[in-house]
């Protein structure tokens, strides 16, 4: 990920804009006890073929950014405000059946579970042909031959038959590659993986993280991977945005937020990964608490109740002064570069032996 | 499916021939004997009530006569009167001594078309206003349907059945009165005689399957695999048709089967409210003149009917859900 510089440029259709570009993102839900704010001024870039993977806690709006990107929401209940471009085309403000067409066709989504993602009541071929006879307009052969082409890509043994399968008939991770196979099906420009390994056993998780790439290679896919799984990151993404509470907290290449993470809560997600080489007598470390509630976040910085570090910086300004994520590389945290560098080095990385 | 089919069938079998013995053996625990009715109120003489007994057959032992009378549907009997019965020989009437057979193949069309019809009212109807209610959900289409079919709830087929004919046949007059099908002869006549009784006995049905519809389409709607077929660009319509409503039909097919006893006892109420010659009145008589041989025919009728649209029901949920495995 580049850094972007001017966040109100107008979208350039050549190729010095980003292909996906979000800025000042808001995903309000008007809910019975008011309005939850799930994402708030959220700004991110993503270039062609590239990966960025969006790390967070759960409720922390890495999914509902990236339905508010395929306009999945209700309109009903969410309110959305900022801009999304995608090469060159505004989304927010797009009509539904302009997302429509494009949903499948030039972005498109992995979910997590595949056993509910997938119709029960259709074959798995009819699932990946369905998107394939709407926005190419293939007929029912076509798309039938075009489904069985992509189960052998993804890696599905004797994709003849198995296309006439229906997903309970697949294993798990033979699931996720349909699935795979089905956001595929029309060559879209980017593709959001949302968790797609999570459901998996650790071998599968490394064979559909593979799959991903080697596809990517193939056709120069953009990849949003959004994972709460910093070792998914280690293995896939070019760039990281680190969320919490509807923020991005920090954002760097992955080589920044795994080997010098600034921000507390970043620290705090590499403290907590167990690891084999680790001596057993020492246990993980996790954040205490749990996230805030986005119907009323707290003031100030968003992490200062779970934060250790909130005494050293001067004034309370940790409570009372929302810190500002700089563009390109840096984290939103009140603390000075040096006290950022100095507790890394000399209380954070001795846990993570 | 063929070994579905057959185990169904044969499971069907047995159910049918457990609940004739247990009808023809209750009957015997009742006090009341009917040859004291055919005797007559002031009948005093043994030897004419052994007569009778003899006449009926209800002098041999009662699993004699339960044998014989099964037997008799399958091959055919002669009577102990010496009447001979064809097969299918369901007995003569203790009432009228008429043969049973006959008398059921003229009734039963009635309440056969009402029941197949009234369904086929209320399944179009309730789950259409249902679909509307979950397409409109939270709008004003949505909140109107529900507030109407409460009272829809409490309505009775027996209370709207008069209003219904004094309105829409006597002072409008766009439907027939409701009278018999006889469907061999005169089908378009049958039809419009039918759809004023089909109409009436399927409100009583409607709320319940706009709600139950409209609750498992908002639940349909909410699955994962919605989100993921609009992810894919499939058309909100598209969606709602093909994904959410072939889950909901799964579910609404299951209520139905549980409802087929409660649709033939609705059919049963709106023959004697529109004053039909079906299996309804056939039954009450039946049960009043301790008429066997009919209480019998009338009672395997409605649990053969029961139990072959419960398989039907069972198969079309199996072809709709491809998780169900027929074996």
């Amino acid at each position: 990920m580049t850094i972007l510089t001017k966040p109100e440029a107008e979208p350039v259709p050549q190729g010095s804009e980003h292909f996906l570009s979000v800025r000042d993102l808001y995903v309000q839900f008007a809910t019975e006890d008011g309005t939850v704010k799930a994402v708030d001024g959220l700004s991110f870039d993503l270039d062609r073929g590239k990966t960025l993977g969006i790390v967070g806690e759960s409720g922390s709006g890495k999914s509902v950014t990236n339905m508010a990107i395929l306009g999945l929401h209700n309109p009903r209940n969410t309110t959305i405000a900022g801009e999304i471009v995608l090469d060159g085309q505004e989304l927010t403000g797009a009509s539904p059946k302009t997302l429509e067409k494009l949903r499948g066709k030039k972005m498109s989504m992995v979910f997590q579970d595949s056993l509910t993602a997938l119709s029960p009541y259709y074959t798995v071929g009819r699932q990946i042909a369905e998107p394939y006879m709407k926005h190419m307009g293939a007929s029912k052969k076509e798309a039938r031959d075009r489904a069985v082409e992509m189960l052998r890509r993804v890696g599905i043994p004797q994709p003849q038959t198995r296309v006439d399968d229906y997903p309970h008939q697949f294993s798990g991770g033979m699931r996720q590659r349909a699935m795979i196979a089905m956001a595929l099906v029309c060559d879209p420009d980017l593709v959001i993986a949302d968790e797609p390994t999570t459901a998996l056993d650790v071998t599968v998780q490394a064979q559909i993280l593979d799959l991903l790439k080697d596809l990517q290679q193939e056709s120069g896919t953009s990849i949003i991977l959004i994972t709460h799984d910093l070792g998914v990151i280690a293995h896939t993404a070019d760039d990281v945005v680190v969320m919490y509470a509807g923020r991005a907290v920090e954002r760097g290449t992955v080589r920044d937020i795994l080997k010098t993470p600034e921000h507390p809560y970043a620290w705090g997600l590499l403290g907590s990964i167990p690891r084999l080489s680790s001596s057993v007598d020492v246990p993980l470390a996790p954040i205490p608490g749990s996230p805030p509630s986005l119907l009323n976040p707290p003031p100030g910085c968003p992490f200062h109740t779970r934060c250790a570090f909130v005494d050293q910086v001067e004034g309370d300004r940790c409570r009372t002064e929302r810190p500002v994520l700089p563009e390109g590389r840096g984290s939103a945290c009140h603390l000075t570069a040096d006290q950022k560098r100095d507790i890394f080095i000399e209380q954070i990385q001795p846990r993570l032996r | 499916m063929l070994r579905f089919l057959t185990r169904r069938v044969l499971g069907a079998i047995v159910i049918l021939l457990a609940i004739t013995a247990v009808t023809y053996f209750l009957f015997f625990v009742l006090p009341s004997d009917p040859a004291r009715l055919a005797c007559g109120k002031n009948c005093s003489n043994p030897d004419v009530v052994k007569a009778i007994h003899h006449r009926m057959g209800l002098d041999l032992p009662v699993y004699q006569q339960y044998w014989d009378y099964i037997r008799g549907i399958f091959v055919g009997r002669h009577m102990p009167d010496g009447q001979n019965c064809p097969a299918p020989c369901f007995g003569f009437s203790f009432v009228n001594d008429q043969p049973i057979w006959p008398t059921l193949t003229d009734r039963y069309p009635t309440t056969l078309s009402l029941a197949v019809g009234g369904s086929a009212a209320f399944l179009v109807i309730g789950v259409g206003l249902g679909m509307l209610s979950a397409w409109q959900q939270g709008k004003t289409f949505d909140r109107v349907a529900s507030s109407i079919s409460l009272v829809g709830n409490s309505v009775q087929i027996y209370f709207i059945g008069p209003l219904a004919i004094a309105l829409f046949a006597d002072n409008l007059g766009w439907l027939d009165h409701g009278h018999d099908p006889t469907w061999g002869s005169d089908p378009t006549g049958s039809f419009s005689g039918l759809v004023l009784p089909c109409l009436v006995m399927s409100v009583i049905f409607w709320s319940n399957y706009s709600r139950q519809t409209r609750s498992l389409m908002v639940e349909q709607l909410a699955e994962d695999h919605i989100r993921t077929a609009r992810a894919k660009g499939m058309s909100s319509r598209y969606v709602f048709f093909r994904y959410a409503l072939r889950g909901a039909a799964a579910s609404i097919i299951t209520i139905f089967g549980i409802d087929l006893g409660s649709v033939f006892g609705g059919a049963i109420i709106t023959e004697a409210t529109f004053g039909l010659h079906g299996l309804g009145t056939l039954a009450v008589n039946a049960v009043l003149g301790l008429d066997l041989p009919m209480e019998m025919a009338v009672m395997i009728f409605s649990a053969s009917a029961i139990v072959i649209f419960n398989i039907l029901v069972d198969t079309a949920y199996a072809i709709i859900d491809p998780r169900i495995r027929l074996s």
